[in-house]
């Protein structure tokens, strides 16, 4: 029939080749992790850990496999593992305190005292020796037993027990002081393997980097161009009948391999080395030295976010709002989360991304970055002074004049990638009074934890104690590191896209998000004004919010939304079909109004 | 306390049923044969097309209405007994009322044409509808919307997304030209030539031709032709949905006839919404009124007059909107399809051929009577109170800038349309107040 249907045949054609393609870049992503061949020599352990107190040791350990070449990963990983936790054992057996030396302490204070009184001083008794074993058993004992001082112990088993106990927190610490910590260990996983991975991805990176990555975005662009002849306009068609964005199989499976992902980056990262190496050449070349995994994350995270970009450009071609937002969170992506700190890295300068804004940037704060920002010239201090302004004063500024969306949905990573990789899965948000009292307290708890935990470290930073109120800051910023950092804003900030749509984070989750809406939503100009009584409830613009946020029930009765978990997409005010709805700044005065349908002229007279 | 029983669940019924509930502690108990919940019927399209699905259309979630004390049943009124002032059902056992709510809305028309009651002919106006639509739709070659007007525009869309080929037989000799001037309504013709959608003007049907198993085969227009096609839509406007009052004591006419006060000819018995017509039409509207907006108005005045305030309907100043596929349509106020004796319209449209602004004042005085904006969006607020205030052509003009509504960063047209007016009047041109940095400082 008419020429429209055939363009849109030609169309679909070259969507679905871009679409094999992209999943055919996918595959061979994947393979490429099987691919690796790993041989550790002895220059690459000594590389990694040459400076440490018991390399002989280490060596002795590793003797067998050098020189080896492992053709799965599993099996050498495994070996690195054991070899290092066989370290660890010898090192315990030779350093740790046992029973025989708890056995001298108790006769040691026996002698001393009939009422067994407990003194540092019995240690010294207890150990007569003078060898380097001796010293580091008297001195861990002395510091670990300091707080048992002038202690009364009424039977000798009591005395025991306490000792046993001591001892246990003696010997765990004896492995991460001379051996390896469970931190370490995981680190050094992922080092060993990347230096021992002698595979095709280290020799043919360029290359194999063109044909995944390169052939990605190829096939992305194929599919995203041919948009362009659709006519402008709002074209959600068959969103619904989609089996990725409508949590069909498609999407569950989508979701699936993004949580594996997720997952695999953040605590094995050991066994996707290749794909680190096969972004090598582009971290040489941008800051001359090796990529990490956090490279190949962040230069994915931007590819993600400009190719999927392009996508909104085409799709809200006809609106400019959509078109300068976009390109806001595509620029300060490449520039400032990805460039910029690569260049200082390249330049030996402090790196950091300067749009991360405490409490989203929960490290700022601690003490090893406040170290390095004090200590590191001119540049450091700017960095900090940046950091700080940023938070105390942009922040409430600009909510101001511009409610939250100047972050959210303008200029913040997390925002840029839910409104370009996440815009397909917005439909998915709940928008259910029960999902909004959930949002309230998660969200508001978060920014309670973690500014609590910002005191801690910067007390920690300046009285130089790990203790406050009898919590151990370090260990708290362990715990929210992994379960706010780690688990709720990657895991599942991006993993649930297809599930729960693309602002799980944001909405639940984000402490600057819950800053920068109370802001909005007591002291800001920002909001969306609905359009008198021309609202016909169909439902579009809560459908299509990112946020859950039920925008018909607002628009319906006449009532202007200020929300404090709005990030001004604008996509409500696109999908609206009868022009219902505009985000605007305007006189903070009246701005909740008075929830007014225009119309109904009998019952404004009365009222 | 009052036992109030509303028939239909749809913005009218619901809406009187709302504002009765936010005043008062009456029994409300609403009737529905359609669905079991309200939903916004206008998202009917919205679904077909897979923008959204049906829970999405319901504008309020289902704990509201037990929470809310409104009672609802899936029924179907066969008749009311205004003696005994009972309601005889289909499915359950009758039920008593003090006061009855007629809002049964509308029913599609039909004028007789052969073949009109044929599988995969069916009218849109609510759920089984879609459910034909749905059905009948499935991998076809060609469709064929009968009817140039909203709801012709609509399914002509929900076809075009499923890839069908769309031939509308309009009547008229420009799209909906009895309500858009020309320039307009050859907008919307031109749009929809943009869609491939074969639209056929000055274009009646004749007749509806079977296949061997009683599904439309094809349509035969007026002037003979015949277009082969496997499903028809039947868009020629609605009539209020009254045949089950046939028979009862509630004078009935197009609709069941009301006074302003929306009561019908029985006490204790009201009428509201599509199904309604007004024995005395507000000045300048129709007796019977088949808008989502006026059908919420009517309800909310009735809720007032049933809970101790007797409140007369009044609409105010007119205004409505529409989706002609991508382009946008607003009206506000009065705008004929000519300029009347005493009128003037100024009219811009852009190069673009999907954009326009035209306002309407009278020529003695310059007062502004109607605004009608295709693909830009205009302040309800400003556009009303203009209008009321019967403000001039060229005060609005200067200020025209504040109607504006379309989202930030985009282009603004008023100027053009004042350049337009100053060309016309070169003598006094008017002169525009800007806004400063998109008004990002602004008071107002």
């Amino acid at each position: 029939m008419g020429h429209i249907f055939q363009k849109i045949t030609f169309m679909k054609i070259l969507k679905n080749i871009g679409l094999t393609l992209f999943i055919v870049a996918n595959l061979l992503l994947i393979a490429l992790l099987f691919l690796g061949q790993y041989s550790l020599n002895k220059q690459g352990l000594q590389q990694e850990l040459g400076s440490h107190s018991h390399f002989e040791m280490v060596l002795k350990e590793f003797e067998p496999m050098l020189g080896n070449t492992y053709y799965s990963k599993f099996e050498f990983i495994s070996q690195i593992e054991n070899n290092l936790n066989e370290v660890n054992q010898s090192i315990l057996q030779e350093y740790q305190i046992i029973e025989e030396d708890i056995n001298r302490i108790v006769d040691s204070l026996k002698q001393t005292d009939d009422n067994l009184t407990y003194q540092k001083d019995v240690i010294e008794h207890s150990f007569p020796g003078n060898n380097e074993l001796s010293a580091f058993k008297k001195k861990q004992l002395q510091d670990y037993t300091g707080w048992l001082e002038g202690r009364q112990f009424q039977t000798e088993d009591e005395l025991r027990t306490q000792l046993q106990s001591t001892v246990e927190n003696i010997n765990q610490g004896i492995i991460s002081q001379m051996g390896f910590s469970q931190n370490r260990i995981k680190n050094l996983k992922y080092s060993l393997t990347k230096a021992a991975n002698t595979g095709v991805v280290a020799n043919k990176n360029f290359i194999l980097l063109l044909g995944t990555i390169g052939l990605g975005i190829l096939g992305s662009l194929l599919y995203i161009l041919p948009g362009v002849n659709l006519l402008p306009g709002i074209k959600h068609n068959h969103i619904f009948h989609s089996s990725n964005k409508n949590k069909g199989i498609i999407g569950i499976v989508v979701g699936a391999l993004l949580i594996l992902f997720y997952i695999i980056l953040y605590w094995y990262p050991e066994y996707i080395t290749e794909w680190v190496l096969l972004v090598d050449p582009l971290s040489l070349w941008l800051k001359n030295a090796p990529a990490s995994q956090w490279f190949f994350y962040g230069l994915l995270y931007t590819l993600a976010i400009l190719v999927m970009g392009i996508r909104m450009f085409i799709k809200y071609r006809h609106s400019k709002y959509h078109i300068i937002r976009t390109s806001s969170v595509m620029f300060f992506q490449l520039a400032f989360a990805f460039l910029i700190p690569e260049i200082l890295l390249r330049l030996n300068k402090p790196s950091m991304d300067l749009k991360n804004i405490w409490p989203l940037n929960y490290n700022f704060f601690f003490d090893y970055n406040l170290e390095q920002l004090t200590t590191s010239g001119a540049l450091g201090t700017f960095m900090l002074v940046w950091g700080i302004v940023l938070a105390l004063i942009a922040v409430p500024v600009l909510s101001y004049f511009f409610g939250k969306r100047w972050y959210c949905s303008w200029v913040c990573g997390c925002g840029g990638l839910a409104e370009t990789l996440g815009d397909p899965y917005r439909q998915l948000s709940d928008k259910s009074l029960k999902a909004w009292s959930v949002e309230r307290w998660m969200i508001h708890s978060v920014l309670v934890v973690v500014t609590i935990m910002t005191i801690g470290t910067i007390y920690t930073y300046l009285t130089q104690t790990s203790t406050l109120m009898g919590v151990n800051t370090y260990r708290f910023r362990e715990i929210y590191g992994f379960i706010i950092g780690a688990a709720f804003a990657g895991v599942i900030g991006v993993g649930f896209y297809p599930l729960m749509g693309n602002r799980v984070w944001c909405r639940f989750g984000c402490p600057l998000a819950a800053y920068l809406g109370l802001v909005q939503r007591f002291k800001s100009r920002f909001r969306i004004t609905t359009n008198g009584g021309q609202c016909i409830s169909c439902g579009n613009c809560s459908t299509y919010c990112e946020m859950g946020i039920d925008v018909r029930w607002y628009a319906q009765r006449g009532q202007n939304i200020i929300r404090s978990s709005c990030v001004g997409c604008g996509v409500c005010s696109s999908v609206c079909p009868r022009g219902v709805l505009k985000l605007e700044n305007k006189d903070e005065k009246g701005r909740f109004g008075e929830p007014i349908l225009i119309g109904n002229d009998g019952v404004k007279a009365i009222n | 306390m009052k036992h109030i029983v509303i028939i239909g669940n749809g913005i009218a019924g619901i809406t009187a049923a709302r504002h009765i509930r936010k005043k008062s502690d009456h029994a409300i108990t609403i009737i529905s044969d359609e669905t079991e919940y309200f939903y916004s019927r206008t998202a009917l399209m919205y679904i077909y097309m897979g923008h959204m699905e049906y829970h999405h259309t319901k504008p309020y979630e289902d704990w509201f209405w037990s929470k809310n004390k409104l009672q609802l049943l899936k029924d179907y009124v066969k008749s009311v007994n205004t003696e005994d002032k009972t309601l005889t059902l289909r499915d359950h056992d009758s039920i008593t009322y003090d006061i009855l709510i007629i809002a049964s809305g509308s029913t599609p028309n039909k004028f007789g044409w052969p073949g009109q009651d044929l599988k995969g002919v069916t009218g849109l106006y609510g759920i089984p509808d879609l459910q034909t639509m749905e059905q009948y739709t499935q991998n076809i070659d060609q469709a064929i919307v009968v009817g140039g007007g909203l709801i012709g525009i609509e399914m002509a869309e929900m076809l075009h997304s499923r890839k069908i080929p769309v031939t509308m037989l309009v009547r008229e000799s420009s799209f909906w030209n009895r309500v858009l001037p020309a320039e307009e309504s050859a907008m919307v013709n031109r749009h929809i030539g943009e869609h491939d959608i074969d639209l056929q003007l000055d274009t009646e049907l004749d007749r509806i031709e079977s296949d061997t198993e009683g599904r439309v085969r094809s349509v035969i227009t007026k002037s003979g032709k015949e277009i082969e096609c496997q499903f028809v839509g039947l868009t020629v406007g609605v009539h209020p949905n009254i045949n089950f009052l046939e028979g009862s004591e509630i004078e009935i006419d197009k609709g069941v006839l009301v006074d302003e006060y929306l009561a019908t000819s029985v006490p204790d018995v009201y009428a509201i919404g599509d199904c309604a017509q007004h024995r005395e039409p507000r000045p300048g509207r129709k007796p019977v009124e088949q808008i989502w907006y006026t059908g919420r108005i009517q309800g909310e005045t009735l809720a007032y007059t049933l809970c101790g305030t007797k409140t007369a309907y009044q609409p105010g100043i007119f205004f409505n909107s529409a989706k002609f596929i991508d382009i946008e349509y607003q009206v506000y106020g009065e705008i004929n399809t000519d300029p009347a004796e005493d009128e003037e319209h100024l009219y811009w449209e852009h190069a673009d051929g999907r954009k326009s602004i035209r306002i309407a004042y009278k020529k003695d005085n310059g007062n502004v009577i109607g605004f009608n904006l295709m693909g830009i969006r205009y302040r309800h607020e400003v556009c009303e109170m203009w209008i009321k205030n019967k403000t001039s052509i060229r005060e609005v003009l200067k200020h025209l800038y504040q109607a504006n509504f379309d989202p930030e960063f985009f282009d603004t047209y008023e100027q053009y349309l004042v350049n337009k007016f100053n060309q016309l009047h070169p003598q006094h041109p008017v002169k525009t107040s800007k806004k400063l940095l998109w008004g990002i400082f602004s008071k107002k």
